[in-house]
């Protein structure tokens, strides 16, 4: 009979190992799939892990990587923090939204000013926008203990209707004859994020490193990061050891929704370039699955944003070259992140054979 | 010894790594109260779950009435006459007494037969209990006997005890022997665990001991003295911790008028508390588990804040200050529940030596965390307080009991402390190392800190204890000089017997 057996302490080698693993397990139950839906299985995978990278046409895909991998990975690392010390921020996608309005929102205001200081001026705006966003579940959870959860989440389609008033309305571009959205930053080079646009890197890439490099010394090296994680794994030793919990969520709730309105502001003063009713595609909810693919650890972060941007990028090459049906490459996705969580049960749990163990 | 009840015959039973039980052989006589005595880790537990059908043995065999017996759950066990009475209730505090009792049954007649039966039972056998009153009200006395009455209500033929006497006061304990007896003379065997020795001299007629799995002798407790049985039970003689002379000082703490609210439904308000103590003098709190215990560590550690004045230390008043700015001050403290309060379970040693020393021990500069002095401070705990473990890199839940409790006292003590506050420092700690850190608090107290011991342990507040206050309700008795204080009064102390009955016998 196979048993699971807890492990004195989580495994190191595992925790390493099982991203690996979980890879290669959804590369073959995908292949399996494919093949059913009569398709070449090799053939599938390898243009989705393949040919965005190494493939005839990767010259174009490999900024795409870039600029679909950098705010997935700003947003995750922000929601990251709060989640290690249980503080969920599921409305990162209305930060992300709220951020960009107000950073797009000064670029607007200087327009055609080409002046050094807009384009700093729009990143304070767009952290602005989304830590103010933020701390408005922040400030109910701890004046009156309501749910972050809730609040936060149902202040996303707040701020989707900000967003539709404001690109149909206020921020409407006066020489866009009526149709909505606001004036393109593609064409204000004082106010556009891209610093090269041929290889996909814009100012959202540079931060989401930063981001990172600040997460992992924050998280093993700070005082903050230790309350952090102390209180996500024994919030009484965590009182005990003298966090104050509504500094914590502040700062959590706060930070994550910074980090979610820079990379929307990123996003809207870049690759979208405008102000327009649909230009939030989900990120913001996508980078929580990146957030737990990453393990909440910074570098796992990077690579599980540069994962999700790679299936992304290669399911819609299947999708127009092998004619795959999206709805198998949404199936394929959910299987790598079903594979990944199933495997880390292994990090604390050792399989054992044997007869089993009345305790 | 009469007819025999339950024999046992070589049971064995081995864990990864621990032989728990290692051919195990005695006899229950019909009607006898038998002892099972063994420090903490000597197998008692493993050998009852495998009577009651928890754990099934590896080898070895018992007999029930000369009949091969090998219940393979708990439910076989008790339709064969046998019942348990476990240490920690299982009993839901938001239901009434009829209501959980009738929750373990496997066919609970309508509530209010069940009631009337719970009374007749109840009154049978001096243990009388209202069943419609909530378990949450109920002193823990009073819940016990809800645990009682639910195994009489099955008519057993052998009833065992886990440790029944812990949450108990004198005079409580008093009233449940005069049931005990009672069921004896009725012929029901009683299998009673506890390592407090006189208890056992007091009620059991046959005691046997189990040192490290093994039976290691067998005696008449009447016949033999406590100090034979504690040899047996530990297997070398014990040197009880010395005691320095020692001068007190100016007085350390001050609290006054202390008056918290309960912070759950089922937790207890403190209410107006009134202590000092002075430098050098260690005062032993003691009580019934659930009176406060929790509670006042909390207020005096500084994880609930109270009146800036309540608290004083020395003169200052410290009642706003939280643990960081008080742990600053020197006021250290070592709560009760090691794994998830005093320590962070999936952390390691040295995770956990920051969780608390990162203030006195220099362990943070600027936020920043100087991982490499923790782990020193952590290897200091370790050497200094003989923690078994490969190093400090492992985590806290790897540790056994015992040695995360010398872990958890050892990184507060290391700390010099000015103040120093223990819930339960040596619960589920074997005798030496026990021993190890009643030695270690009477050696704080010697240089010159003042010790706030609450322990639910009478034998160990007595052993080091200078002045003596028990908790009972939230209340704190006035404290008196542990010397000469008669058990009676100390069981006065702590509530008497909280209004309970005696048993009508």
């Amino acid at each position: 009979m196979i048993r699971l057996e807890k492990r004195p302490q989580p495994s190191r080698a595992w925790s390493l190992a099982t991203p690996l693993i979980a890879v290669l397990a959804t590369m073959i139950a995908g292949g399996l799939l494919f093949a059913l839906l009569g398709k070449d299985p090799v053939e599938a995978i390898r243009t989705i892990f393949w040919e965005p990278l190494f493939g005839e046409f990767s010259f174009y895909y490999r900024p795409q990587l870039l600029v679909k991998g950098a705010p997935l990975v700003l947003i995750a690392i922000g929601l990251s923090l709060g989640f290690k010390a249980g503080i969920w921020n599921i409305g990162a996608e209305g930060q992300y939204i709220m951020g960009a309005l107000v950073g797009a929102g000064i670029g607007l205001a200087f327009y055609p000013l080409e002046a050094w200081y807009v384009f700093p001026l729009m990143v304070i705006g767009g952290a602005f926008g989304g830590w103010l966003w933020a701390m408005i579940p922040a400030y109910l959870k701890t004046r009156f203990g309501t749910n972050e959860i809730l609040v936060s989440l149902m202040l996303v389609y707040v701020a989707e209707q900000f967003l539709a008033s404001m690109s149909l309305g206020l921020m409407r571009n006066p020489e866009g004859h009526g149709f909505p959205g606001s004036r393109n930053f593609n064409s204000y080079e004082g106010a556009s994020s891209w610093i090269n646009e041929n290889a996909g890197m814009h100012w959202g890439v540079v931060a989401a490193l930063i981001a990172v490099i600040f997460a992992y010394v924050l998280l093993n090296r700070h005082m903050v990061g230790y309350h952090i994680r102390l209180t996500g794994e024994a919030p009484r030793a965590a009182k005990f050891a003298g966090v104050n919990p509504a500094r914590l969520i502040l700062f959590c709730l706060g930070t994550s929704g910074m980090l979610a309105g820079l990379a929307g502001l990123f996003e809207v003063s870049g690759p979208s370039g405008q102000v327009s009713i649909d230009f939030n595609v989900g990120y913001g909810f996508t980078a929580i699955i990146v957030a737990f693919l990453g393990r909440l650890h910074p570098v796992g972060i990077l690579l599980a944003g540069g994962l999700m941007a790679l299936t992304y990028i290669g399911g819609d090459i299947a999708q127009s070259n092998l004619q795959l049906p999206s709805a198998a490459i949404q199936v394929f996705q959910g299987m790598l992140l079903f594979f990944l969580l199933a495997f880390d049960l292994l990090t604390n749990f050792r399989i054992s054979l044997g007869k089993p163990e009345v305790a | 010894m009469t007819e025999v009840l339950l024999s046992l015959k070589g049971l064995t039973k081995a864990y990864p790594g621990v032989v728990a039980n290692d051919s195990v052989s005695f006899d229950i006589g019909a009607g006898e109260v038998h002892a099972l005595l063994g420090e903490n880790g000597a197998g008692k537990s493993t050998l009852v779950k495998m009577i009651y059908g928890l754990v099934k043995p590896d080898s070895g065999e018992m007999l029930l009435r000369g009949v091969p017996f090998a219940p393979s759950e708990p439910r076989q066990a008790r339709a064969d006459g046998i019942a348990m009475v476990f240490q920690h209730f299982s009993l839901f505090d938001a239901l009434n007494v009829a209501e959980n009792i009738a929750l373990g049954m496997e066919n609970p007649p309508a509530l209010r037969d069940l009631a009337t039966k719970i009374r007749e039972v109840s009154e049978a056998y001096g243990l009388p209990l209202d069943p419609y009153r909530t378990v949450g009200d109920l002193s823990a006395g009073e819940r016990q006997r809800v645990e009682i009455i639910r195994c009489l209500l099955q008519d057993p033929k052998l009833l065992i005890m886990d440790e029944p006497t812990s949450v108990l006061t004198p005079q409580e304990v008093e009233i449940l022997f005069q049931t005990l007896e009672k069921l004896r003379a009725e012929g029901t065997s009683i299998l009673y665990i506890s390592h407090k020795l006189e208890e056992i001299r007091t009620l059991c007629d046959h005691a046997t001991i189990l040192r490290l799995g093994k039976n290691v002798g067998e005696c008449v407790p009447a016949e033999t003295s406590a100090s034979e049985m504690a040899e047996l039970m530990v297997g070398a003689a014990l040197t009880p911790p010395k005691r320095g002379n020692r001068d007190f000082g100016a007085v350390a703490m001050d609290i006054s008028g202390l008056s918290v609210p309960s912070p759950s439904a089922f937790g207890t308000a403190l209410r107006n508390v009134h202590l000092t103590v002075r430098r050098g003098e260690i005062l032993g709190i003691g009580g019934v588990a659930g009176n406060g215990q929790d509670e006042l560590l909390s207020v005096l550690s500084g994880e609930v804040l109270t009146q800036t004045d309540a608290v004083k230390l020395g003169a200052d008043p410290i009642g706003h200050l939280g643990p960081v700015a008080r742990r600053a001050l020197g006021v250290l403290a070592a709560p009760e529940e090691r794994l998830g309060h005093a320590a962070a379970p999936d952390m390691s040693l040295t995770e956990n030596a920051m969780l608390t020393g990162a203030t006195r021990e220099g362990l943070v500069k600027n936020g920043f965390l100087k991982w490499a002095a923790a782990k020193e401070f952590a290897e200091r705990v370790i050497e200094a307080f003989d923690v078994r473990t490969p190093g400090p890199e492992n985590a806290a839940r790897s540790l056994s009991g015992g040695n995360l409790q010398k872990f958890v006292i050892g990184r507060e003590v290391l700390q010099r402390p000015e103040v120093l506050v223990v819930n339960q420092p040596t619960w589920g700690v074997d005798a030496s190392a026990a021993a190890a850190i009643r030695q270690s608090l009477l050696d704080l107290a010697a240089g010159g800190a003042a010790v706030i011991c609450i322990s639910q342990d009478l034998d160990e507040l007595m052993e080091i204890s200078d002045s003596f206050a028990a908790l009972n309700e939230g209340r704190l008795s006035a404290p008196r000089p542990a010397e000469g204080l008669t058990v009676e009064e100390i069981g006065l102390m702590m509530g008497g017997a909280h209004g309970m009955e005696v048993a009508h016998v």
